[in-house]
């Protein structure tokens, strides 16, 4: 049993240089299997080709920011831009090819479990087991996590009633409520087993306005009263400017600008200032928003 | 050291917890999914049964009275059908511990939750050894109701016992042809199949070993299958003492506790390398 570290409670999240290439050339299989890795390019390099495989990419490129204890922090960017990469490295479902994430002070890449006892996530596509009702889920969840059933069952009633979910679904397949439901339930999910950094993947995508509206309290509300940090990916350039203390704008895997978003509204224009953070974003992506609700799958 | 023990119980209260959840899960899908539940017991039922017939069927198939014992035969195929049953039970469950998250698009919650792997395998493989003995019992049941069998002389606990060893393995290669559907998210799942039938066909399922060409018969002797069903057919069919069922038992056992480790290791190298090479994801 080994001791863990005592949590850094100052920073929630500090991400530095973090970078992760995909279909670089790989050596054989059983290679990998023993911990052998790709050559990784040079910083500033363009990665070397693989024989008749897909184009390497870097889709996180040497992303570094910083997220403040209770902070609301988004991040922006255009499908493709790296968005849910980075989402995936900071939840220990990917393993940065360089660079580091620490979550309040412990570092992804010495101590995995102790990170994961702290965040939790909601991603764009409610995962889940269509079969089982919410309240089959719920508790699956929660017992991963260490929360007894009595214990769950009392708080998941809460907050699917806080989310206006109603009390006849609770027990029905998940696969027989409606998409904007399931986003519900996956956010009831999350908040269930408290967790300090919350990341939160598009959570609002395919969601109704009253439901998007629901969640953005929740997410405040729990921000407010819970103590919880959050990070959010979005599309949505009103829920950005609502709901975020600062946003970060990545464009192909790179970090194109940060700050909160007043101040980036403030910041770049020839002629003055942009009206709307939309603005900031096609100004620093040169592209225009895209109003999709496919999720980002880089 | 009250402090070590107060966290050391600590640490089993969670884990057991944690272990439970894939457990109760597990039952959960079963409960819902309950209209297939029925498929797979007519079907397993009957396929038993298509091949059991055969035996009784000898003397039609051949036009004379059979020189050999078609009750011994009748028992020797329904032991190989039933202790197949559950044996390929624990093996799809154990293996398919990735694949169902894949297919059910949770693999990324799961794997992401703070579980150690060990513990979250434990979970599966309770499911799956409590699954496959229920199921294979009910169809011994069912299957019994067509044949007038003898088990006078049958050494019943000492069958449970070459069984119960034999579990271990099977859990064990489960584990590893598990790390399939984490290195190939697209076909990894399709592997494990051809893996359960070549062992369907080397291992004696329905035929002694001795007729299988040489080379197939020197790999029946690794599978711990083949020990199962010689362990299995001795006790049952010749009442073998627990004394005799040793030399099945002991290289089982053997088995198990060297393809346990392995396969965790295995397990845990793969869970990896899927990190690095971003294969987690719910679909390749």
């Amino acid at each position: 049993m080994r001791a863990r570290k005592p949590l850094d409670l100052r920073q929630a999240l500090v991400v530095d240089s973090i970078t992760k290439y995909f279909h670089l050339p790989q050596p054989p299989l059983w290679k990998r299997l023993l911990g052998a890795s790709a050559d990784l390019p040079e910083p500033g390099q363009l990665p070397k080709a693989s024989k008749g495989g897909k184009e390497p990419i870097a889709a996180v490129d040497h992303v570094s920011f910083a997220v403040e204890r209770g902070e609301i922090f988004g991040i922006l960017g255009p499908n493709g831009s790296g968005k849910s990469t980075l989402v995936r490295l900071i939840s220990t479902l990917l393993r940065p090819d360089r660079g580091s994430a620490k979550v309040f002070g412990i570092d992804l890449a010495e101590d995995e479990m102790g990170v994961k006892q702290l965040i939790s996530r909601v991603s764009v596509d409610a995962a889940f087991f269509k079969k089982l009702s919410p309240m089959e889920n719920l508790l699956y969840g929660a017992r991963l996590y260490g929360v007894t059933a009595p214990e769950a069952t009392v708080k998941a009633y809460e907050i699917m009633g806080r989310l206006g979910l109603k009390r006849s679904s609770f027990n029905e397949p998940m696969e027989e409520m409606s998409r904007g439901m399931q986003q519900k339930v996956a956010v009831a999910r999350a908040f269930l087993t408290s967790p300090i950094l919350l990341l939160l993947d598009e959570p609002t995508t395919g969601l109704d306005p009253r439901s998007k509206r629901d969640v953005r309290e929740f997410i405040e509300e729990l921000r407010d009263s819970h103590d919880a940090t959050i990070l959010i990916t979005t599309h949505d350039m009103e829920e950005a400017d609502v709901l975020c203390d600062r946003v970060a704008v990545i464009h192909n895997g790179k970090l194109a600008a940060i700050g909160a978003p007043e101040q980036l509204k403030h910041s770049g224009a020839d002629n003055g200032e942009f009206s709307t953070l939309e603005d900031v974003f096609i100004h620093l992506t040169g592209e225009q928003l895209v109003d999709t609700e496919a999720a980002d799958i880089a | 050291m009250q402090k070590l023990v107060r966290r050391g119980l600590s640490a089993l209260r969670l884990e057991s917890l944690q272990s439970y959840a894939f457990l109760a899960r597990n039952w959960h899908l079963t409960r819902r999914y309950w209209g297939w539940e029925v498929v797979w017991f007519f079907y397993s039922l009957t396929s038993g049964l298509s091949v059991v017939f055969i035996a009784q069927g000898a003397e039609a198939l051949t036009g004379a009275a059979p020189s050999f014992d078609v009750n011994y035969l009748t028992m020797y195929l329904i032991i190989g059908t039933l202790i197949w049953r559950y044996l390929s039970s624990i093996f799809m469950l154990t293996s398919e511990v990735i694949a169902w998250e894949r297919w059910e698009g949770t693999i990324e919650y799961t794997l992401m939750a703070p579980v150690e792997r060990w513990v979250h395998l434990v979970g599966q493989t309770a499911y799956s050894l409590i699954y496959s003995l229920v199921t294979t019992v009910l169809i011994g049941i069912a299957m019994a109701l067509f044949f007038e069998l003898d088990l006078s002389s049958a050494n019943l606990a000492g069958a449970a016992a070459v069984v119960l060893a034999g579990s271990l393995s099977l859990i064990a290669i489960g584990i590893v042809a598990s790390i399939l559907p984490l290195l190939y998210p697209e076909r990894g799942a399709q592997m494990t199949e051809v893996v359960q039938a070549s062992f369907l066909l080397i291992s004696g399922v329905y035929y002694p070993i001795s007729v299988l060409p040489d080379w197939m018969e020197s790999l029946a002797r690794f599978s711990p299958v083949t020990y199962v069903l010689d362990g299995t057919r001795a006790a049952v069919l010749d009442g073998a003492t627990l004394a005799d069922l040793l030399q099945f038992i002991g290289p089982l056992l053997v088995l198990g506790a060297v393809a346990l480790p392995i396969g965790l290791r295995a397990f845990k190298a793969a869970e990896n390398y899927a990190k690095r090479a971003g294969k987690l994801k719910r679909v390749g």
